[in-house]
């Protein structure tokens, strides 16, 4: 005997006690997808027969099955369930999450199950106990239907329950093996005459059989409300119907498709909003076809789960939590989607915007609202685009996305209400406008974020939440950022004499991990800067949907504006503006805006306040103090005490006080105009359609080398090398120069794989390490840092912390980019921003 | 980091007796945070100097905070050259005799005033020249101090907070070391690690007799004993440690600046005094406070049964968890506790659990936004946690004028990104009123002035 149940179900299994139940669960499911009540007893009471806890067994029960359903398993629910009462929440718990109830009744002699307990030395109680529970079964029997159980399966036997076969069955509206590719079509209304000229324009042609079929082997997916309103209801039928029928199109059904349905069965409804239409031509029409209409529109499911998941369609639309499920409520909501239940002032019901909130993985391509013109919003897609009503009639090809239109004749009808998207901000797309705030669900707490580079990369609750603070507090609109730049590793402590760093070790590093090259770029003395540049302020509206009238932005690491002197800053956005104007950039990558990586000197500017605190504060302290100690160690040795020893660490400290003071000069120089600042690009990260990270370096260094060229004086270069290496020559020639940029008091060097992305044997390299000289290494340890038994000590740091740190920020930044570059929703361009700086927050040594 | 004792007492070598060192011999002794030496400059008949030089190891500096490496503990430090609590440590370890007053070789040069200079060759002072003269010139000092600039080839840089600080006097030799032993710590306001938890039974014994009738006596009991907290690291000062000027100083001047201000008229209470009113006559029952703070107003909430639920939500978790350790939340009984909830959030940010509240407060709050981002703060409040009342407070920046203190187109506090007049602030609200449907009037906080207004703004929304 085969008991056929939903893929997605509720199992309730009924049954006396020693009916079988367990046996009968443990051997036709897996064993997590069985709760046993007895289970849940001893899991809260450490005894599965202890009846005094058979309440808070079936609270824990209830719940683990709610999580269970939510996330779409199968479920089977094994207690004695004999009682309507006991039944009733389960139920209910179905209808909650949109699965289907199924009820598998054991009905098996008293005797048998009475023998069974008695064999049980758990089981004390009486045959009356059995009895009981057999006679509320079967006065439940009648009444299972009733109770909301779709399927109820009933084994009266043994002998049936051994040969019971489950065969689960997946659901109508799983079509997830159908990949496509579709040409998703709006509300036809029975404007005929604009579907041909859609299908046409989609490249659909008349088969030999009159029905239309694409030579590609596309298929029609039709989104309902193929009747009412419109002048060829019944050729609209046809079309679709042999379509179907031919296997070149799906349909789901559409409000007005349905109370067509019911009229067509004999039912009474109110003929209205141009139902009368559709009665009126198929009246026209010979009776088997009305009834063929009928059996057709009866056969329609509420919606599909196509291409593996990632595209769903239905007439009015589907929330995450109910797709791929079935209930009446699921039917609902893809025939009527969701109203507020309040009428605006056409008296029509007012749509509850559930697409605004939409959070699914998958693609949602729905109609039944009329808009102005189809948007993305979080993934979903309404294509209605009102041809009956004068509009056109639209269609959406998938997996490519565009949308295809044709323009209706002729209005057919008078809209009700004009249609228009409810509060789109003139200018805005509409995920634009619902972008202009985000959400603080999408980031808070711990966050597991999905990136191409890395897989799931992890945000820890209390990262989030100190990221959350700095980026209320000082980051800049969020529509701005759209990259933050990752931390970088420093080289291995190098154990060459008085150094701590050198570029052999990153040259080793790389040469280990199978990179045959590397490009050593100069490291700049200064704070790093993202450029964010439109080509015009109309760029900025369109593509950023920032609408301040700001042609771009120049952040900090942690998003920060740059300057607090708006003018200073655009005048930096409009110089780099320029520049690339001049260079043809623009035209080059066939973009209107860029993404660039670079810093920006002096240090000063940012950190004016650390240099006066800290910097200038100890180099002060140190020459006042060294150099009283030395004037007062002389005096000593001149009268004859023996201080020698003293004298010369003193004499030899307070040298070192003076070049840590060179070291952070350096850094520091007056700003009081544009003229005054440079900016170093080095990385394109973005442009219109592309994250440049298939980009070698040498590509990056070239194409920003004519933008700098056209930059004036903002603009500088950034010197680098091409090493080589296998050969040593090559090596020691940027060893060379490194060693006399860094002793000319020059910061250092940034190595890098010749790829922007490179994979070594166990995965992401570096995409960088810094090797920073030793003269500006005692800004961060200190002016006596060189001492060689302070050396020593400092040589144990330890860097792994700081690589995986960058490796993941790594991943998260260009993630980002690829996001907004596919024109993503703000909160996943977001989240990547936000997970940076939560990372930023992990404690890592920061001398590093 | 060197001081210089110098006396003209005759025979001045006796010093030497006094301090137990040979002024002929060079004595070095190991503390934890390195080494110290004492040795003598000049060493005759009529004057005699001793040095004491502590050479400090920065890497045992740093090392020595418990091995957590966060954004306070620098190796770029000024520990290593200047004056500090360490000095003080090495006077009441090596010179325990003299500070106690103990000299068995000459036990009666102890009681008797010798001609006596004191160097410390680099110290650094909150307060300046100012507070220097105010601890020591009430204790018989001549004073003489020389500030150093931060850095001679950078000028913009301007003045450090360093001093070299000269001072004269004839006395006790012990006098003079109990002075520097309490004193030096609080002209640095900064303690080392090693400080021990019994720093109140120190100062009370070596303050003995002079301290009671100190001028300073308050400032210097806070500054000594104030230092204990602040090793905490914590992410956010390391996130924006380039941007941000270091904690401390924004904390001083922040102390300053608004606090100091403001506290002569206790604008503060009446701040809350009027907020409270207003948010009573709302009849409200379910309040919001948003950017609760550490919680002053919540206390003052929970002390009105009026309001049945009350929820502090604010961005910064630390200022959460201070509201928590202030309000005794662990500790108050049952049902007190189920009327108040801290919630971390944020004001750009749509949230839910803000929505549904009879009434919120927004009490100095905006002012700490960027302008540009108002915008989302408006529609988070008004749009998506639409309470039924807001009463919302800002500085009046006309105000500022009346405090001379504040330097003219200075704001009260650095992280504020604006400071409104009445009419810029009075349009804002009108138009928020207008544009959410709520309806708004104005009231002033404190002494209102005739030409510049009260020195706070209210704007009470209702709908």
């Amino acid at each position: 005997m085969t008991l056929t149940i939903p893929e997605l179900s509720l199992v309730v299994l009924i049954g006396a006690s020693g009916s079988g139940k367990s046996t009968f669960a443990r051997r036709r499911f897996a064993p997590t997808e069985v709760l046993s009540s007895d289970a849940f007893r001893a899991l809260v009471a450490d005894d599965e027969n202890a009846q005094g806890a058979t309440v808070d067994a079936f609270a824990a029960l209830h719940f683990v099955a709610a999580r269970r359903l939510a996330r779409a398993r199968l479920t089977v629910i094994d207690a004695t369930n004999v009682q309507p009462e006991a039944r009733k929440p389960l139920v209910a718990l179905a209808r909650e999450y949109h699965v289907l109830p199924v009820a598998i009744v054991l009905d098996l002699p008293d005797e048998l199950c009475y023998e069974r307990n008695r064999s049980r030395a758990d089981r004390t109680f009486g045959p009356h106990v059995v009895r009981n529970q057999r006679s509320q079964l079967h006065r439940s029997l009648r009444g299972l239907g009733r109770e909301g159980f779709r399927h109820v399966h009933v084994l009266r036997s043994q002998d049936e329950v051994d040969a019971a076969i489950i065969e689960r069955q997946p659901l109508w509206n799983n079509r997830r093996e159908e990949r496509g590719p579709f040409d998703i079509v709006g509300d036809v209304h029975g404007c005929c005459d604009e579907l041909v000229d859609l299908l046409r324009q989609l490249g659909y042609v008349t088969g030999e059989s009159g029905a239309w079929r694409h030579p590609e082997g596309r298929k029609v997916v039709f989104l309902g409300d193929l009747v009412d309103r419109g002048p060829r209801i019944a050729d609209t039928l046809r079309l679709a119907m042999s379509m179907v029928a031919e296997g070149n199109a799906l349909c789901v059904p559409g409000n007005h498709d349905m109370k067509l349905k019911r009229k067509l069965e004999g039912r009474e409804v109110m003929v209205s909003h141009g139902l009368e239409r559709s009665l009126e031509e198929l009246d026209q029409e010979p009776p088997d076809f009305r009834g063929a209409v009928r059996d057709f529109l009866d056969g329609l499911v509420s919606h599909y789960v196509f291409d593996e998941g990632r595209l769903v369609v239905a007439h009015a639309g589907m929330k995450e939590d109910m797709q791929g499920r079935g209930s009446a409520k699921v039917r609902d909501f893809a025939l009527f989607g969701e109203t507020t239940g309040e009428t605006d002032e056409f008296g029509l019901p007012v749509r509850y915007n559930w697409a605004s909130e939409y959070r699914g993985r998958a693609s949602v391509v729905y109609g039944h609202t009329p808009v102005p013109e189809p948007e993305w919003l979080n993934r979903t897609l309404n294509i209605d685009t009102g041809c009956v009503f004068g509009g056109r009639l639209s269609a959406c090809r998938w997996p490519e996305k565009e949308v295809v239109s044709v323009a209706a004749r002729r209005i057919y009808v008078e809209p009700v209400r004009p249609f228009q998207p409810a509060d789109t901000a003139p200018g805005l797309t509409a995920q634009q406008a619902n972008d202009d705030l985000l959400d603080m669900d999408d980031v808070r707490g711990k966050r597991l974020i999905d990136t191409r580079l890395q897989r799931n990369v992890t945000i820890r609750d209390e990262n989030a939440a100190a990221a959350l603070e700095v980026m209320s507090r000082f980051a800049a609109n969020p529509k701005w950022l759209i990259y933050l730049p990752p931390t970088m590793s420093p080289s291995e402590t190098t154990k060459r004499d008085g150094l701590l760093e050198h570029p052999s070790e990153a040259f080793e590093y790389y040469r280990s991990h199978g990179m045959p090259r590397v490009v050593v770029e100069q490291k700049h003395m200064g704070s790093r800067a993202i450029l964010v540049i439109c080509r015009n302020e109309e760029v900025a509206r369109s593509r950023f949907g920032v609408m301040d009238g700001e042609e771009g932005i120049c952040y900090t690491r942690t998003g920060r504006r740059f300057f607090e002197n708006a003018a200073l800053e655009r005048d930096i956005v409009q110089t780099v503006g320029a520049a690339l104007g001049r260079s043809r950039f623009w035209e080059r990558f066939q973009t209107d805006w860029a993404c660039l990586d670079s810093e920006l000197m002096p240090w000063s500017v940012k950190a004016i306040e650390l240099v006066r605190q800290q910097y200038a504060s100890v180099g002060a302290a140190a020459r006042v103090g060294l150099g009283e100690a030395v004037a007062a160690l002389e005096q000593a040795r001149g009268r004859g005490v023996d201080v020698t020893g003293l004298l010369e660490r003193h004499r030899s400290r307070e040298a070192m006080a003076e070049q840590f003071a060179r070291a952070y000069r350096h850094y520091c120089w007056p700003v009081n105009s544009l003229a005054d600042i440079r900016i170093a690009p080095f990385h394109v990260m973005a442009t219109e359609g592309a994250v440049h990270v298939d980009k070698d370096h040498v590509w990056h260094m070239e194409t920003l080398a004519s933008v700098v060229e056209a930059g004036g004086n903002l603009l500088m270069r950034t010197p680098y090398h091409v090493v080589d290496l296998g050969a040593q020559e090559s090596e020691d020639a940027a060893t060379k120069w490194w060693t006399e940029l860094t002793e000319a008091g020059g910061e250092g060097a940034v190595v890098k794989p010749m790829a922007f992305v490179a994979h070594g044997r166990r995965g992401l390299l570096q995409p960088a390490i810094k090797c920073r000289g030793r003269e500006y290494l005692r800004i961060i340890y200190g002016p006596e840092y060189t001492t060689p038994e302070y050396l020593q000590r400092l040589r144990q740091r330890g860097l792994s912390a700081k690589r995986s740190l960058a490796l993941r920020e790594f991943a998260l930044g260009v993630e980002g980019l690829e996001r907004f570059v596919r024109k993503e929703p703000l909160r996943r361009v977001h989240e990547c921003v936000f997970g940076v700086l939560a990372l930023e927050s992990e404690p890592v040594d920061p001398r590093l | 980091m060197l001081l210089t004792i110098r006396t003209t007492h005759r025979p001045a070598t006796d010093l030497g007796f006094l301090l137990h060192k040979h002024p002929d011999h060079v004595h070095t002794r190991e503390f934890p945070f390195g080494q110290a030496t004492v040795f003598y400059p000049e060493a005759s008949e009529e004057a005699c100097t001793a040095a004491v030089l502590l050479d400090v190891d920065p890497v045992t500096m740093v090392r020595g905070r418990g091995g957590r490496d966060g954004a306070e503990d620098q190796y770029v430090n000024d520990r290593p050259y200047v004056a500090s609590s360490l000095l003080s440590v090495v006077l009441a370890r090596w010179f325990n005799s003299a500070l106690s007053g103990r000299c068995e070789r000459m036990p009666d040069l102890v009681s008797i005033a010798l001609p006596l200079e004191a160097r410390l060759a680099v110290v650094p002072c909150r307060g300046g020249d100012a507070f220097l003269r105010e601890l020591f010139e009430p204790l018989g000092y001549q004073v003489e101090t020389r500030r150093h600039a931060l850095d001679d080839s950078i000028p913009e840089l301007g003045e450090s907070r360093l001093f070299t600080v000269t001072l004269r006097s004839s006395r006790r030799l012990g006098d003079l070391l109990t002075h520097l032993y309490v004193l030096v710590p609080v002209l640095d306001d900064q303690k080392h690690y090693w400080v021990g938890h019994d720093e109140v039974e120190k100062l009370l014994r070596h303050g003995e007799g002079w301290l009671e009738r100190h001028p300073a006596r308050d400032a210097i009991v806070s500054r000594y004993l104030v230092r204990q907290r602040g090793l905490v690291r914590d992410a956010i000062a390391r996130l924006t440690a380039e941007e941000e000027p270091e904690e401390e100083a924004t904390a001083e001047r922040k102390e300053a600046g608004e606090h100091a201000l403001e506290r002569t008229l206790s604008l503060n209470d009446r701040r809350l005094d009027a907020v409270c009113d207003a948010l009573r006559e709302t009849g409200a029952s379910r309040v919001l406070d948003l950017g609760c703070g550490e919680g002053k107003l919540l206390r003052r909430l929970l002390a009105d049964p009026q309001f049945a639920e009350i929820v502090g939500m604010d961005v910064s978790s630390r200022a959460l968890d201070a509201a928590e350790r202030r309000l005794k939340l662990e500790r108050l009984a049952p049902t007190q506790r189920e009327r108040i909830r801290l919630l971390h959030s944020s004001l750009m940010y749509r949230d839910p659990r803000l929505a549904g509240f009879d009434a919120a407060v927004v009490m100095e709050v905006i002012e700490h936004l960027d302008p540009p981002r108002l915008r989302a703060f408006e529609r988070v409040l008004f749009e998506c946690a639409r309470p039924g009342a807001v009463v919302l407070t800002t500085p009046n920046g006309e105000y500022n004028v009346r405090w001379p203190s504040l330097d003219a187109g200075r704001f009260r506090h650095p992280d504020h990104r604006f400071e409104w007049n009445r009419a810029a602030f009075q349009a804002w609200a009108l138009g928020v009123a207008s544009r959410f449907g709520y309806a708004v009037r104005f009231e002033p906080i404190g002494d209102e002035d005739p030409a510049v207004g009260a020195p706070t703004q209210m704007a009470v929304f209702t709908r």
